[in-house]
């Protein structure tokens, strides 16, 4: 166990940790928001679209996140192409960042649909009464009061989110982790630099998650 | 001004409005009562069209609601109402809870709203909480924030979905006072209520419902004085026995 080279490594393993923070983010951001629109496609009474966002998320709640990964590393530059008419290599940072919002998004849409449904008729009908739309009341009304409910829920799938980023690795990226793996088998301490990622991810998770708790007590009093 | 004609309401097979008509004048003031499951709540939330119906006709100031070309959040910004659980929005502080809609719906300007929300905190006596949140007040202070929610609108006419049935008795008063105020200002009122001492005061008219049916619709001293329906009857002497 020789830790002088996970201290020299310091650089590096923070530009994947960047990385991995990053992907993070981006993906909670842009999962929450295809996410809440799926869940209201989900609730709606438009039957097309309710069964197109229910088929969405059956869909990639029933495959691999690897599997996601991989399949969008190929398929959109070709889409995006496609789309531009363009040929430029969009890489593989953006294919990854859509694999994970598009997966993620099925996790976050039951979440904020079961958050919607917990909000009670009668402060939908409050909203209504005081001549508020759907759109309005929603965004008024519901969707602030469900978010208030849900955080520790959105939180804690983020923090698997975080986690789950580590796949990225399938595709070369340079995460965290994988920065890790590398420099432990250029320097032939894989063990010590295991130990040591395995030991950021502990405190990152760990303490993101007492913090949800501690969160979810005082969003309940 | 609210004209309700042979209404009737289905859920499935179960009839819960059965051929329901009566009117309300400008500046009326009726009470609704009757046994619970009675269909009273069911009826004054179709007069703002929260709840549909299948059949019959109700207009409300010119407008029919269950037309399919009615503009409801239109119809219901002019019409105020106030629920059982006041349903004030908990994530809004009680300023917010007064100017919200006058803001999005009505497009008012943040200070007029804010002048306009403030006057009436003020008028229902609780200006002192106005920077508060829902949570932090009494049952019977919320319905009051709630009613001066409604007035902020300037309604033609309030609806009242059993107003003070969620309070603690200390605080029914408080309530009720504030709806007299009301009543005498000249405002037209529907109030759905188990309060006789509310309805003797103020009200014009007060209609018996049973099983979906109005059974009764008679002016204040003829329905307490000499309720023509044996089940209106048993109904009074239930209520006002003790």
């Amino acid at each position: 166990m020789d830790f002088t080279q996970v201290i020299q490594a310091f650089p590096s393993l923070g530009n994947g940790l960047l990385l991995t923070l990053e992907l993070t983010v981006l993906a909670v951001i842009g999962g929450v928001i295809i996410g809440t629109a799926l869940a209201l496609a989900r609730l709606s009474s438009i039957r097309v679209l309710s069964w197109l966002a229910g088929f969405y998320v059956n869909y990639f709640r029933s495959i691999p996140l690897l599997l996601v990964i991989t399949w969008f590393y190929f398929i959109v530059p070709f889409m995006v192409g496609w789309v531009t008419g363009t040929n430029q290599p969009i890489g593989a940072f953006t294919s990854c960042l859509i694999a994970f919002m598009m997966f993620e998004a099925a996790y976050f849409c039951e979440i904020v649909r079961a958050g919607i449904q917990s909000i009670s008729k009668g402060q939908v009908n409050a909203a209504y009464a005081l001549g508020m739309t759907y759109p309005q009341a929603m965004r008024l009304v519901v969707l602030p009061l469900a978010f208030r409910k849900m955080t520790p829920l959105l939180l804690q799938q983020s923090i698997i989110l975080f986690q789950d980023t580590s796949l990225v690795y399938a595709v070369g990226m340079m995460d965290f982790l994988n920065v890790a793996r590398s420099q432990g088998d250029i320097t032939g301490e894989l063990h010590t630099f295991l130990l040591f990622a395995g030991l950021v991810y502990f405190v990152i998770s760990f303490g993101a998650s007492t913090l949800v708790k501690r969160l979810q007590k005082r969003l309940t009093v | 001004m609210i004209s309700i004609q042979n209404v009737s309401k289905w859920y499935g097979d179960f009839q819960v409005l059965s051929d329901c008509s009566t009117e309300v004048q400008k500046g009326e003031v009726v009470v609704v009562c009757g046994p619970s499951g009675s269909g009273k709540s069911t009826l004054i939330k179709c007069v703002n069209g929260l709840e549909p119906f299948q059949a019959g006709t109700i207009v409300v100031n010119g407008t029919s609601v269950g037309a399919p070309k009615t503009d409801l959040p239109k119809l219901r910004s002019r019409v105020g109402m106030v629920f059982q659980h006041f349903e004030l929005f908990p994530h809004l502080s009680i300023t917010d809870n007064l100017t919200l809609a006058q803001r999005k719906v009505l497009g008012r300007k943040e200070d007029e709203a804010r002048t306009k929300g403030l006057a009436l905190l003020d008028r229902v006596g609780l200006s002192a909480h106005a920077a508060k949140f829902p949570g932090q007040l009494s049952g019977g202070q919320q319905q009051r924030v709630a009613i001066a929610r409604a007035l902020a609108m300037d309604p033609i006419a309030m609806l009242f979905d059993e107003p003070t049935s969620a309070l603690d008795p200390e605080m029914i008063n408080e309530v009720l006072d504030v709806m007299v105020e009301l009543a005498r200002e000249g405002m037209t009122m529907m109030v759905v209520t188990h309060e006789m001492g509310f309805a003797r005061k103020v009200a014009n008219r007060v209609i018996f419902m049973d099983r979906g049916a109005i059974v009764e619709d008679a002016a204040k001293d003829e329905f307490f004085g000499s309720p023509r329906s044996e089940r209106a009857q048993a109904f009074l002497s239930k209520i006002l026995s003790h």
